[in-house]
């Protein structure tokens, strides 16, 4: 697929690096030669520097016959624009763009052909705010990720010390979730994949994905991690873009506080936010800190800019008490520092947001796309279109499929209805399937297996 | 200060406020009554003529009212109306009063307050009674119109706090484009609700005559009765329902009346948080009187005490001063509760007295802020109503009105013990001019005719600072004001 991407900022620049590893033609428009010098260094891709919505610019990436433009710079407007020169000018098939002021994304009416021809608006900050959320919302578990318009969910969860499971076997775990719409779809001992076999023995810090209806994710937790009770009190540290949509999301359920440095920027805040505290001062004052009971907070979120300042404040606030700590990171090497334990959970705002783009990006009938495991495995959902003859898919029971190694499916979605996958359940046409790949390298296949093929016509 | 424009707008207002001595001579005509022409005729003329003699000299003279102009032209709305509204009644026979007599109650009357020194008003003709409800009605005319449309322009009045800062339903204190345009729509709802109000009361079986007098003084918010033992006289539970239903309506805010209309909605009053607080402290105050009220078993029946608890709260509250049975003789608190609440009073662009129910919802709201504050000290707090956030200058001016509002109620309140009063008649006289009220406690429940002639003064100057929101008034006797 021949795609460009407008903009090689943090997400940008991941997004090129993860799609030209999948072999698609990667053209990366930005102004800044540099950065665009240094990614071409690591990956196999064009690189054009100059003004985004330029349409000579586009027309030099070739915009004429891309698939795809991904518009993703620091500029909003910049991105709206860049896609109506697409579609006006190159008739570009698919128009994505990073859109994040609240203001525009309220008018859905805005984004048609006949006024600013986006497909699909996504925004950094809303994906991460609602990935928190996600996270905040059922304590114990270290990533939760929606399918099918949040039905489903996909659970990672690791086994603890303190864990009823440890030295028992995996059977125990398939005994206990037996009567939830729940199924254990991957596993993990640090960076080795395990087959999932009724007699492996589970070790602590084994890593372990569910795939569950969403009714069911807080009851796999629960068994899993024990009672871990549910979360009430959040410190947010960063009142940004990202710290102020988690807060205005949580501030009803929750008792949400957050903490800004800047002056202006807390006052504001103040008058937006209804029900949050605001405070204003440095997220590593112990004394503010302690002012604050941190030692009760249950949840310590760092989503500054700085991922220095994450790291620091959420393990000072994981030494004064806090009961879970988070932290986003953006430059990968971190990630695996502190995820050693310092901190419980790091978030990576590119994987997260390039999961959104990957959906857009398969070929066959997929919605929705998380990369996982640092880009190494994904979870997908995709459609079932055709029939018998037509697909390889429709009119088949689960163990009649050739799924690639390492491919588990986790649970279907008839229409409204979440069905857990069980071997002998027949796939019909218009079927959401939501499967794990524990080797993303294998995506070719599954894209392959949910293309409606002509030949067998 | 441009002296020729102020005389020019101060000659205009005399001879429009002249015609108001028209229909109480038609009334008084209709009646047959003796004294009729040479009362209000020789009224109208002399009102007249020297708004013409003042007019004429500046009737080629055309200038631009300034921001000071404004402050000047609204302290003379009242106070030189209120001097040629004596007129009548020391040009009546019937009525014998000294001028400080008939400049109380001409004031009382402009301000819609309410107070009275008049007694027997059964005995007296109807055209003085007439003309007294017709006083109420232009007063509250002129405080709609005057505070929601020229006021803000001052940058006083409650109605400031609904300007820029404090956005709300109403984003500007001009609901339309032009001012003339807005002040027009609000004289409008004004007058319909006096209509409307008018029939409910005939509907509900007043004589037309008394039905369109207590509708001018129910509308302002006023209080005068044309009879001595007001609303009590008509004994009717219906004609006091009527009442609840129409001060609770003049106690809002106008502004807020006319985006209901404007847009055919409802649902305005119940977004506005002005509304609600001003509906919520009603209800619970009643309920308050309520539950005193069955505790000593006062009323034999007990459907009884709710049209009179309701009824006199919502009196009090809304600072109208109806009254349908003697509340100084309730039991225990209540008389000082409900005096209490008077403080409160209307909503911001109301005809309603007292400090404005923003005001105390800013101040209550400020209060928790400082409690947060201390919880929280590295927090940062903003006051929001309904949802928005108020400036901070906002909340200084209001702890600024507040400040000077006790400052002149402790003030007056010396000044009436200096002048013999006992404590009970000059607290409540002073919460009952300054809120623009009506009747008080002690010697001054039924009216304030027994009260000497400086106490009267006083009061009268108190009605003047309540009704300008106090800072209008003051500005003028500040130095600084009339440097140029």
């Amino acid at each position: 697929m021949k795609i460009i991407i407008l903009g090689a900022g943090q997400v940008g620049g991941s997004l090129a690096l993860s799609l030209a590893n999948e072999s698609n033609d990667i053209t990366l428009v930005d102004s800044d030669s540099k950065r665009l010098h240094e990614l071409q260094d690591r990956a196999d891709l064009q690189t054009i520097t100059g003004h985004a919505s330029y349409p000579t610019i586009l027309a030099q990436a070739g915009a004429r016959d891309a698939d795809m433009i991904v518009a993703l710079t620091n500029s909003d407007e910049t991105n709206m624009v860049a896609c109506q020169v697409a579609y006006t000018l190159f008739h570009t098939p698919t128009k994505i763009a990073r859109v994040r002021t609240a203001d525009y994304l309220e008018f859905k009416d805005l984004f048609v052909q006949e006024a600013l021809p986006v497909d699909v608006l996504i925004s950094p900050e809303m994906l991460v705010s609602n990935y928190v959320q996600n996270l905040i919302e059922h304590p114990g578990a270290l990533q939760v990720l929606n399918f099918a318009e949040g039905r489903v969910k996909l659970i990672a969860l690791s086994i603890q010390t303190n864990s009823q499971y440890v030295g028992k076997r995996i059977r125990k775990i398939f005994d206990d979730v037996k009567t939830m719409e729940a199924r254990l779809v991957a596993m993990y001992r640090g960076k080795q994949v395990l087959s999932i076999d009724e007699d492996t023995k589970l070790e602590v810090g084994d890593d372990l994905f569910f795939i569950a209806a969403s009714s069911q994710a807080k009851n796999v937790t629960t068994i899993l991690q024990g009672l871990d009770k549910p979360n009430k009190r959040v410190i947010i540290a960063g009142g940004g873009n990202i710290g102020y949509q988690l807060a205005s999301v949580l501030e009803s359920n929750f008792r949400v506080k957050i903490i800004e440095s800047n002056t202006e920027r807390a006052r504001h805040l103040s008058e937006v936010l209804d029900k949050t505290v605001v405070l204003k001062g440095d997220a590593a004052d112990e004394s503010m800190l302690l002012d604050e009971n941190i030692d009760s907070a249950d949840v310590f979120c760092a989503l500054t800019n700085d991922d220095e300042a994450n790291i620091l404040s959420a393990m000072l606030a994981k030494r004064m008490g806090a009961r879970k700590t988070m932290s986003l990171i953006n430059r990968p090497s971190y990630i695996e520092l502190v995820e050693s334990g310092m901190i419980d959970i790091a978030i990576s705002p590119q994987q997260v947001t390039i999961g959104a783009l990957l959906a857009h990006i398969r070929r066959g009938d997929v919605v929705a796309v998380h990369s996982l495991r640092k880009g190494s495995a994904e979870a997908l959902e995709a459609v079932a279109h055709g029939d018998h003859k037509t697909s390889k898919v429709v009119g088949r029971a689960i163990s009649e499929l050739k799924l690639p190694r390492g491919t588990s499916i986790g649970a279907i979605v008839r229409q409204d209805e979440v069905i857990v996958a069980k071997s002998d359940f027949v796939i019909e046409s218009e079927d959401h399937v939501i499967m794990y790949l524990t080797d993303k390298s294998k995506v070719r296949d599954i894209e392959r297996m949910f293309q409606v093929s002509a030949t067998f016509v | 200060m441009q002296r020729l424009v102020i005389q020019r707008v101060l000659g205009l207002l005399l001879m429009i406020f002249s015609i108001s001595m028209l229909p109480p001579l038609l009334v008084g005509y209709h009646y047959q009554e003796a004294d009729v022409l040479s009362t209000f005729g020789t009224a109208f003329l002399a009102t007249l003529i020297t708004g013409f003699l003042l007019w004429s000299p500046t009737r080629r003279h055309h200038a631009d009212m300034r921001l000071r102009d404004g402050f000047i032209v609204v302290v003379m709305f009242w106070t030189v109306l209120g001097a040629f509204g004596t007129l009548p009644f020391l040009l009546s026979d019937q009525v014998q009063v000294s001028f400080i007599d008939s400049l109380f109650e001409s004031l009382s009357g402009l301000t819609t307050t309410g107070a009275t020194v008049l007694s027997n008003l059964d005995q007296l003709p109807r055209s003085i009674l007439f003309y007294r409800q017709q006083l109420q009605w232009l007063g509250g005319m002129g405080i709609i119109v005057l505070a929601v449309a020229v006021l803000p322009m001052l940058g006083v009045g409650g109605m400031q706090l609904y300007r820029a800062e404090t956005p709300g339903p109403i984003k500007d204190s001009k609901l339309t484009p032009r001012i003339t345009e807005t002040a027009k729509a609000l004289w409008y709802i004004y007058l319909s609700l006096t209509l409307l109000c008018a029939l409910s009361y005939w509907g509900a079986g007043m004589s037309v005559f008394d039905a369109v007098s207590h509708s001018f003084s129910t509308i302002a918010i006023g209080g005068f009765s044309t009879h001595d033992a007001n609303i009590a006289h008509f004994d009717s539970a219906a004609i006091e329902w009527v009442a609840i239903i129409f001060m609770i309506i003049s106690g809002a805010n106008f502004g807020l009346h006319f985006l209901v209309w404007r847009n055919r909605s409802i649902l305005y009053y119940w977004r506005d948080s002005e509304f609600k607080m001003y509906v919520s402290v009603l209800a619970a105050v009643c309920l308050i009187t309520l539950i005193s009220l069955y505790i000593y078993q006062t009323h034999a029946h007990w459907f009884h005490p709710i049209t009179k608890a309701v009824f006199q709260v919502v009196s009090i509250g809304t600072t109208t001063g109806f009254t349908s049975e003697n509340f100084s003789t309730w039991p225990a608190f209540l008389p000082v509760l409900l005096i209490i609440v008077s403080f409160m009073g209307g909503c911001a662009g109301s005809t309603g007295g007292g400090m404005k129910v923003i005001r105390v919802l800013l101040l209550f709201k400020q209060g928790v802020r400082e409690l947060k504050r201390l919880v929280h000290p590295s927090a940062e707090f903003a006051v929001k109503v309904g949802k928005k956030p108020v400036d901070n200058r906002v909340i200084e001016a209001v702890w600024g009105f507040l400040s000077a509002y006790i400052a002149v109620f402790v003030v007056m309140l010396i000044l009436l013990f200096a002048a013999g009063l006992d404590q009970v008649t000059a607290y409540s006289s002073v919460v009952a001019t300054l809120n623009n009220l009506g009747p008080g406690l002690g010697e001054v429940a039924q009216n304030y005719a027994s009260l000497n002639w400086f106490s009267k003064s006083v009061l009268c100057l108190g009605m003047l600072l309540g009704r300008l929101e106090i800072f209008t008034l003051l500005v003028i006797f500040t130095p600084f004001f009339w440097r140029r």
